[in-house]
């Protein structure tokens, strides 16, 4: 056991858990109308304590306990069961397996609640806590299990995900995909503009994402080392890469640089770098977000628009994009140097064919799930609000609250 | 008795203001409003999104007078308002019926000085 590699993760702990709230929350909150503000607030402060509980009773003994064939984990550490303050061979061997499970808590924690930029707006609130609680046990648990845990079978294939490509942003910015395209557009999208109605809070957010991020992917090498600050450095190379990327793109393409470009294009960079930082050496952590920054413009503001579906405030157009693009990076810009692995830069091959097959598996996985989760909850209760609630916005008719009071 | 509204641009409220005060025009209520003129509101860009026909802040003041006092309203609010190019605003001047003051229960033209 190690102090100094003990306090980092604590610390990379609450770091993950700010990515959240306030971050997300107030990121997705600014990007909706007036109306809905708290439907998503709420939403971010929900996942926070339904997976909380849902993974130190089963969630983590699915994704990282003894494992059944490379599948998913068997039950013995429910209710943490077995895990406590000794280390874990396998995760960390310096620090506390509850420093451990604390960390990924905190990843299964984000996934879910990166969704709900694709259905921001329309969705019942007690669909949503049904959903996600399922979606925690059949997407996430097992995605992680086969990527992360010792004896996973996509791991064991020598798949590579530093910090979660793969299992946090591909899983959740596909399965918002499938979300927005089954759960319809807005009321009025595409014949109304739906502003934002709070950029200052978004700006906020993103930032706070931004800062959280650190503990995301530096936190990932469970340790106060070397590769800590690598992933550190590579994570800083690829954001602002990436962010101003963006800028200049729509500065040339729209004639105005956005402040909302800023951030959506840090955020690109920060999704693309996760799979990666670990990996790679900070001038290719550069090019990463620069190509990430352009992908992710030409995802949300040319793709989106001609396919017409309504992935409100762009999960898909950034998590998904960015997150594919980051892990088959990793199979283009790995290199000894930087983390004991190479990519095809490096002339390895069947790196890049390995990082394609995480990819198809896990794209391939969570459209399936997604699918049929929603057909189930659907069925039961109803993942849509009635248009009459949709109208009048989610925070009266769902919360029974208004965010701002136009007369005291 | 008469109602001048004015619609002008935010920036030229406190100008408007003064002139008002220097003809003893003292009494207004003044609200943040949104409009377009001649120049067709401003277009705006999320994501790359292009969003044309947002409205433009105004403010809008409502100032009620006693006859005397109408033509130096006009005047002092074309003073402070005015710059020559479009999007200065317009002042709407119409009959008030009644005017009552809550405080005394005055009515007419004593109420509303």
């Amino acid at each position: 056991m190690n102090s100094g590699d003990t306090a980092w993760v604590l610390t990379a702990t609450a770091l993950v858990l700010l990515m959240t709230i306030p971050g997300l929350a107030f990121f997705y909150g600014g990007l909706v109308r007036r109306k809905n503000v708290l439907s998503i607030m709420i939403q971010c402060f929900i996942v926070v304590c339904v997976i909380s509980l849902h993974w130190m009773l089963i969630g983590y003994s699915l994704a990282f306990g003894p494992s059944i064939s490379g599948i998913i984990g068997n039950l013995d550490w429910i209710g943490l069961t077995g895990v406590g303050a000794e280390p874990h061979s396998a995760y960390g061997k310096t620090i506390p397996h509850f420093a451990f499970m604390s960390f990924q808590m905190m990843f299964a924690i984000i996934t879910p609640a990166l969704m709900i930029g694709a259905f921001a707006e329309r969705m019942k609130f007690s669909a949503f806590l049904i959903f996600i609680l399922l979606w925690a046990t059949v997407v996430y648990a097992p995605l992680a299990h086969w990527v992360w845990n010792a004896d996973g079978w996509l791991g064991g294939l020598g798949a590579l995900d530093f910090a979660g490509g793969i299992v946090v942003h591909v899983s959740s910015g596909i399965s918002a995909l499938v979300l927005a395209i089954m759960l319809g557009k807005r009321l009025g999208y595409n014949h109304r503009p739906i502003r934002p109605h709070n950029l200052p809070f978004t700006v906020l957010g993103g930032a706070l994402l931004w800062v959280g991020w650190f503990g995301f992917n530096a936190g990932s090498s469970l340790a106060a080392d070397g590769l800590a600050a690598q992933a550190m450095v590579a994570t800083q190379a690829a954001t602002a890469a990436a962010a101003l990327t963006w800028v200049l793109v729509e500065w040339w393409h729209n004639g105005s640089p956005t402040v909302l470009g800023a951030v959506t294009g840090a955020i690109g960079g920060l999704v693309a770098i996760t799979p990666a930082c670990g990996f790679v050496s900070p001038m290719s952590a550069m090019m990463i977000g620069m190509m990430s920054g352009a992908l992710c413009y030409l995802a949300v503001a040319v793709i989106k628009g001609k396919l017409g579906y309504d992935d409100s405030l762009d999960a898909f157009g950034v998590h998904g994009v960015g997150g594919i693009f980051g892990t088959m990076a990793v199979g283009v810009f790995a290199q000894e140097a930087y983390g004991g692995k190479t990519g095809l830069l490096s002339g390895n091959v069947e790196q890049f064919a390995v990082q394609g097959l995480l990819v198809v598996v896990a794209v391939a996985f969570a459209i399936a799930m997604t699918f049929i989760l929603y057909k189930i909850v659907d069925a039961i209760i109803g993942m849509r609000v009635e248009e009459k609630n949709e109208i009048v916005g989610l925070d009266l008719t769902q919360q029974s609250e208004s965010a701002y009071t136009v007369i005291e | 008795m008469k109602l001048v509204i004015a619609i002008i641009q935010p920036h030229k409220l406190e100008s408007v203001k003064k002139e008002l005060e220097a003809v003893d025009v003292n009494l207004m209520t003044v609200t943040n409003v949104l409009g377009q003129g001649r120049q067709k509101g401003v277009t705006e860009i999320y994501r790359g999104a292009k969003e044309a026909g947002g409205l433009l802040n105004k403010v809008r003041l409502d100032i009620a007078v006693n006859e005397a006092f109408v033509e130096p309203t006009i005047a002092a609010i074309n003073k402070g308002a005015h710059t020559g190019s479009v999007g200065d605003g317009k002042i709407f001047v119409i009959e008030l019926a009644e005017c009552v003051r809550i405080s005394s229960g005055e009515r007419g033209g004593t109420a509303i000085g």
